[in-house]
């Protein structure tokens, strides 16, 4: 398998995981598993982020990668400080 | 590309799968967070480690530790406050689930869901 074809397959995985991800999202059943759901949902972002970085061989989609992965802790968190104390679903 | 950077990218993305094959099919919000938190920062650091490979200058590789690094140490807190959010909104556990050591040690835990 050549490299550039393990690069599409890694994609096309990354790809099926995010639908995955707005199926838990979707449907719930609260707000404590959207918030989960939202947190993978940006580690992915930040895993599609390296693989296009290798894909387009463009370093600068790394710095794309630490920006969300810095946005997807702080939203998580205040997601879930929101969720704790009591806001609606 | 490198063949260890495309097979580290692969490897990255199948546990990042993983993870969201978790999220869907495990059955609280408990165990959901423990796959997403665990096999999806494992996936995102071995993607990222494929990029650094990849590229294999200093600055990239730099800069992909630093990203690993700050996952590292952010995921756990992440997940440690979904549960917390989760447990004081009393999300339903598992009904196979053998042990809830805070059943009754909870004050801040809301009595109407």
């Amino acid at each position: 398998m050549s490299p550039a074809a393990l690069a599409a397959a890694a994609l096309a995985l990354l790809g099926a995981s995010v639908l995955l991800v707005l199926v838990r999202l979707v449907r719930g059943p609260d707000l404590a598993n959207r918030v989960v759901a939202l947190d993978l949902l940006s580690i992915l972002g930040v895993g599609i982020a390296s693989a296009a970085a290798v894909v387009s061989g463009d370093a600068v989609y790394l710095d794309v990668a630490l920006i969300l992965a810095l946005i997807a802790f702080v939203s998580t968190v205040a997601f879930a400080r929101y969720a704790e104390q009591g806001g609606d679903e | 590309m490198s063949l260890l950077a495309g097979a580290l990218l692969l490897l990255g993305a199948v546990f990042m799968t993983l993870g969201a094959a978790g999220l869907v099919r495990l059955p609280d919000v408990y165990t959901r967070m423990s796959a997403s938190s665990k096999a999806a920062t494992l996936g995102a650091s071995l993607a990222l480690l494929g990029a650094a490979v990849h590229f294999g200058s200093a600055a990239v590789a730099g800069r992909a530790v630093v990203i690993v690094a700050f996952l590292f140490l952010t995921a756990p807190v992440a997940a440690h406050a979904i549960g917390r959010a989760g447990y004081r909104r009393k999300s339903p556990l598992w009904r196979g689930t053998i042990a809830d050591e805070l059943a009754d040690a909870d004050p801040g835990r809301k009595e109407s869901a």
